[in-house]
């Protein structure tokens, strides 16, 4: 590409080169570096660090859980918007705990603001402003920068010995994780009007698609959009339903004290489209790039563009639109729900129409934006890909959507960077143990056409995989890579014996049917019972829980004093609310046990599947009554087991079982 | 490379012919260390697809005269050289022959292995494997259409059908917790409750229907009762046509209780011959007795045998109240003898039953009896030419499972459980039906349809 590279005499020698610091490259940076790897960071800009390009808040359903789950591994994300939230809701609250999901509203500025604080803080982490432009690998000639005559097939395994950046500079590092975000190749629409850059007019990544594909990786094109920002103070907020954070805020990070985040909230509102705002999209939409075919990406079906939803929901004669405030020291206002890649002066038609907004201010337009991003079945569930060893990659150049999706794989594809240099076992996380495990699995395994959301129905498992448990989930591994410390890890170890043990004890322990008992019941408006009954039949009923029968239940002081509970309050984790924690966890699972059995019932047969190997040299060749489509598709994914060849579109049933049957029959030989 | 295997591919019936198959790379040299073919060639020599009439010699002693057909793979039903020895000498001489294949270097197969390889080597996939087996294994003509009828997609359909209808309401959640904006589940756990119950009826339906599809399949469970002496025995002769059971004049002789297959066109009657009942003192006959009451109770069919001689007394009394819910046929016997009790008789005391006048001994009313038990088993309870019949035991334990999950998600609702709550059982509800038609698939289920089967195919 690029002759003016070729002097700079610039070379350094670290172990990782983050590419991106987007939510995907800041987790996968800060894993790596505090794992002790040298680490460089090279973003395009360094101002723009955690950027929120599109809405102003962090989690939601399901992706709640998965920031959940990345502060459990040790992440940073959960951490930082408890430093930097604005409002903080726990949605859901009508179903049952499964689907509760954190949503928080950021402070966009701050949110991004402490990050690089962060950032600059870690031990061996440098931060790098400037374009990389190239891969290298042990294929490569490393002198020469041109790789002009470089054209490596997809089946040749390669080594990455290094990145190139714009200047020149060499990189020399045992592994790459590339979190190039929406910049590769970017090109925004806004009807008409199109620009080449990244999110918020930021410069685009134009080289390393290029780099990348002459070393036999695969991209395709993606699109996303945003919507428009308001200026607040031409907004009506007395025509929209103002929406209130809760009174009891959670934390996301389980680290974080949960009194800290007791703070004065602001508030968002709420409001609709009507048949007018239908009526003008439809008149325009052969103005939008996507109608009119301009666009080439595939966008999101789960985060659709407004003018999507008019043609897709057809029916429905209003669609909900959310105003969220960017920060508290701004007035721009983000307009939920309604993302566009309209023309400008039809945005602005279309957002008059909306109760509130009849004398709105644009201060920015909503756009989309197109991309480069990767192939998914070149990617093994440890998120390095498949043909270059050391080489890694996370976030929305995996073709997800989202910052929580983003963060989540950073920070996978960081630890498993490290895991790599320091010569131990990936972290790969299954659809049972975690959102982040079906994130990947979903990633890696579905040959996704669109941008791939989180959504609290990907997960199987999901009465398991709740927000409240990630911890009892996964600090385990957390602190296996390293990135949790003992006395964090311990804590979770004793508060997960005590609930086990009390939990045993609910359904151990029975009472009579004598006076205090009646008495106790005939209180708490219960009916009285007829036979001895266990405390975990009594929690069992709505009106009751398992801090209520505390009057009835004699022992519970005696054995509390044996948890010695006082051993896991610290100057984050009050008395008050380590109990609360525990009362939870016992209730949830005394509550749902019948629920819980099934599911685990589910997992173990999931489970069964996922430990059925397949060797890596498997000729599917070999492997007669194939059909062609599933050996092709076989062939193109190596799955690593049975039950991750069971998920890949165009293996069917029939030919999984003809997989079994052949895997047996190679035992048996 | 495959060892050779080898077993009885026709089943262990009492049919005349039988066939020894073997399987494998050494299949064809196996059969020639013990075939003598009339015309001295050597089956290895021989062509694909042939037969050869000659003797099956081992240990310098002929046990059979028998034809036997080489087929090189891939072109046999296993895909590998095959060897199959059509035997004529009876069960005796097969099982003698196969003893001689095994000493002469194949291995006994194990249940289901030859179609095991079949399908490994690409010749069948799985559904008709099951299917194929379930066909080996059926007793009936009915039985035989009713899996020709699963292959054909009959069974598939139905649950096809099923799994839609539940799948359609597992999406339906999720998309409501998704997208809670544009789905809405305002009164869905009722309407979900309706639907649901409309799918257990039809389950349970198909369940019902299995039983009934079972009595085709492996036969209708029938029990001969009567007082000693009656002409169970004589009877059963008669429709075997053999001389099995003890008969002799002195009453109370078949003590031992006698169970013999009567293939009736398309049904067989598993009939299981009892002890006369009375009052008796003698110990080991009163056992008999005791026996005798206890599979009438379990039994598809009683046939009661009545002594048109002799009027009816007390024991009758005790059989009678045996057969209260029971489909039931009274034969009325000795009919060529003077009638002491008559049908009108019976009928005061049975009130509608089929009653048959028959004589053992004369071989009068054989052919009423069929058309009555072809009456009773197709134009009952049974339309079997409408209704899908599940007969395979496996697909019967998974519409059971199936059948307690949607229990479960209408006690979730009954619960007011929160509606992400059904889609555990839903889904379970859902794998289940997919496990009948493969498209779920379990570890175990490959292993499991190849494994249950008889010793042949």
């Amino acid at each position: 590409m690029s002759d003016i590279t070729r002097k700079n005499t610039i070379r350094e020698k670290v172990d990782v080169c983050v590419i991106g610091a987007g939510h995907a490259g800041c987790e996968a940076a800060l894993a790596c570096a505090r794992l002790g790897l040298d680490t460089v960071m090279f973003t395009v800009s360094v101002d723009s660090i955690a950027l929120m390009p599109c809405n102003p808040n962090v989690g939601g359903s399901s992706k709640g859980h998965l920031v959940r789950e990345l502060d459990a591994l040790g992440g940073e994300m959960g951490k930082n918007i408890d430093k930097t939230f604005i409002q903080s809701k726990m949605l859901n609250v009508s179903k049952g705990p499964a689907v509760h999901s954190l949503r928080a509203q950021a402070d966009k500025a701050e949110y991004s603001r402490a990050m690089r604080k962060v950032l600059e803080k870690q031990d061996n982490l440098t931060i790098r402003q400037c374009e990389v432009c190239e891969i290298i690998t042990d294929a490569d000639n490393l002198e020469d920068s041109s790789q002009s005559e470089l054209n490596i097939n997809s089946n040749v395994k390669q080594r990455i010995v290094g990145v190139r950046t714009f200047t020149g500079a060499v990189y020399e590092c045992k592994a790459v994780v590339i979190c190039s975000g929406t910049y590769l190749k970017a090109r925004c629409l806004c009807g008409e009007a199109i620009t080449y850059t990244g999110p918020n007019g930021l410069m685009a990544a134009n080289y390393i698609t290029e780099s990348l594909e002459k070393h036999g990786v695969k991209l395709r094109r993606f699109k996303t959009g945003t919507p428009a920002r308001m200026d607040a103070r031409s907004i009506d907020f007395d025509k929209m339903e103002e929406q209130f954070g809760d009174k009891k805020v959670v934390p996301f990070s389980f680290s974080t004290n949960p009194d800290d985040v007791q703070i004065d909230q602001v508030s968002c509102y709420l409001t609709y489209t009507n048949e007018k705002t239908h009526e003008i999209i439809k008149a325009n939409l052969d103005r939008s790039p996507i109608y009119a075919g301009i666009i080439e990406g595939t966008g999101p079906r789960y985060c659709p563009s407004i003018e999507d939803k008019v043609v897709k929901f057809a029916d429905k004669e209003r669609h909900q639109v959310f105003l969220e405030p960017e920060g508290l020291h701004t007035s721009e206002w983000y307009v939920g729900g309604m993302s566009s890649s309209l023309p400008e002066d039809v945005q602005l038609a279309m957002y008059r129409t909306v109760p509130g907004l009849e004398h709105c201010k644009m201060v920015r337009n909503a756009y989309a934006i197109e991309y480069d991003c990767l192939c998914p079945m070149q990617l093994k569930p440890s998120l390095e890909i498949k043909n270059i060893d050391g080489l890694f990659s996370a976030g929305q150049f995996n073709g997800s959507s989202g910052y929580e999706e983003a963060a989540a794989q950073g920070l996978i594809a960081g630890i498993n960077a490290a895991m790599q240099i320091l010569g131990k076992e990936p972290l790969v996380l299954d659809r049972s143990e975690a959102y982040i495990g079906v994130l990947i699995d979903d990633l890696v395994t579905k040959d996704n056409r669109e941008p791939y959301r989180m959504m609290t129905s990907r997960a199987e498992y999901r009465l398991l995989l709740r927000q409240d448990n990630a911890d009892l989930r996964l600090r385990k591994y957390g602190h296996d890579v390293g990135l949790v410390d003992d006395a964090t890890y311990n804590r979770c170890l004793r508060k997960q014996e005590i609930i086990d043990s009390e939990v045993s004890r609910m359904f151990e322990t029975t009472v009579g049917a004598g006076k205090t008992v009646q008495e106790f019941l005939a209180s708490k408006e219960s009916a009285p019972i007829k036979k001895s009954t266990s405390f975990a039949e009594l929690i069992c009923r709505p009106e009751l829980d398992y801090e209520s029968i505390k009057d009835i239940d004699r022992e519970r002081e005696e054995v509390y004093k044996s948890y010695k509970i006082e051993e896991l309050v610290d100057v984050n984790h009050s008395l008050t609310n380590v109990l609360l924690d525990i009362y939870n966890q016992i209730n949830i699972n005394v509550k749902y046990d019948g629920y819980i059995k099934r599911q685990k019932q589910q997992v173990l047969a999931f489970k069964k599947m996922e430990s059925r190997h397949i060797p890596e040299d498997l000729n599917y060749d070999d492997v007669p009554s194939l059909r062609l489509e599933a050996r092709q598709k076989l062939i193109a994914f190596r799955p690593v087991s049975i039950g991750q060849a069971s998920r890949i579109s165009g293996v069917s049933p029939a030919d999984v079982s003809v997989l079994l049957i052949y895997l047996d029959s190679l035992l048996k030989k | 490379m495959s060892k050779t295997i080898a077993a009885i591919a026709t089943g262990m019936t009492g049919a005349g012919i039988g066939i020894v198959r073997i399987s494998g790379d050494h299949a064809i040299a196996v059969a020639d260390k013990i075939f003598e073919a009339k015309s001295g060639i050597k089956l290895s020599d021989a062509k694909t697809h042939t037969i050869h009439y000659g003797h099956i010699v081992s240990d310098g002693q002929v046990l059979d005269e028998v034809l036997v057909s080489v087929m090189k793979g891939p072109h046999s039903y296993t895909g590998e050289d095959t060897a199959e020895i059509n035997c004529h000498g009876g069960l005796f001489v097969v099982k003698k022959v196969l003893d001689a294949v095994l000493t002469h270097g194949a291995e006994l197969a194990e249940p289901g292995e030859f179609t095991k390889r079949a399908f490994l080597n690409g010749k069948i996939d799985l559904s008709k494997a099951e299917a194929v087996m379930d066909l080996i294994a059926s007793n009936s003509d009915f039985a035989l259409k009713n899996s020709l009828k699963s292959l054909g997609g009959n069974v598939s359909n139905e649950i096809k059908g099923l799994r839609e209808k539940i799948l359609y309401e597992i999406a339906f959640i999720e998309s409501a917790l998704d997208d809670p904006e544009h789905f809405d589940l305002t009164g869905y756990p009722d309407d979900l409750k309706v639907k649901i119950q409309d799918i257990v009826t039809r389950i349970d339906k198909l369940i019902s229907n299995a039983g009934s599809g079972k009595i085709l399949k492996d036969g209708v469970s029938t029990v001969i009762v009567g007082k000693p002496n009656a002409g169970k025995s004589s009877f059963l002769n008669l429709l075997l046509g053999e001389d099995k059971a003890i008969v002799t004049d002195t009453a109370g002789t078949t003590r031992d209780i006698i169970e013999e297959s009567v293939r009736l066109d398309d049904i067989v009657l598993n009939i299981i011959d009892t002890a006369g009942i009375r009052d008796t003192d003698d110990e080991i006959e009163k056992i008999g007795v005791d026996k005798a009451r206890k599979y009438a109770a379990d039994a598809d069919l009683v046939l009661y045998m009545v002594d048109s001689s002799i009027p009816l007394d007390e024991n009758d009394d005790d059989i009678i109240e045996m057969l209260h819910d029971k489909k039931t046929i009274v034969l009325l016997n000795k009919t060529d003898l003077e009638t002491v009790t008559s049908k009108d008789d019976l009928r005061n005391i049975l009130g509608d039953v089929y009653i048959i006048n028959i004589s053992a001994k004369e071989n009068i009313g054989l052919d009423e009896f069929k058309d009555v038990v072809k009456t009773i088993f197709y134009n009952g309870d049974l339309n079997y030419n409408e209704d899908v019949i599940i007969t395979n035991v496996r697909q019967i334990n998974e519409l059971r499972e199936c059948l307690s999950s949607l229990k479960l998600v209408i006690n979730s609702i009954d619960d007011g459980m929160p509606e992400d709550f059904y889609s555990i059982d839903l889904q379970n509800a859902y794998v289940h039906l997919g496990y009948i038609i493969g498209e779920e698939i379990s570890d175990d289920v490959a292993d499991e349809i190849f494994s249950k089967f008889c010793m042949g195919k």
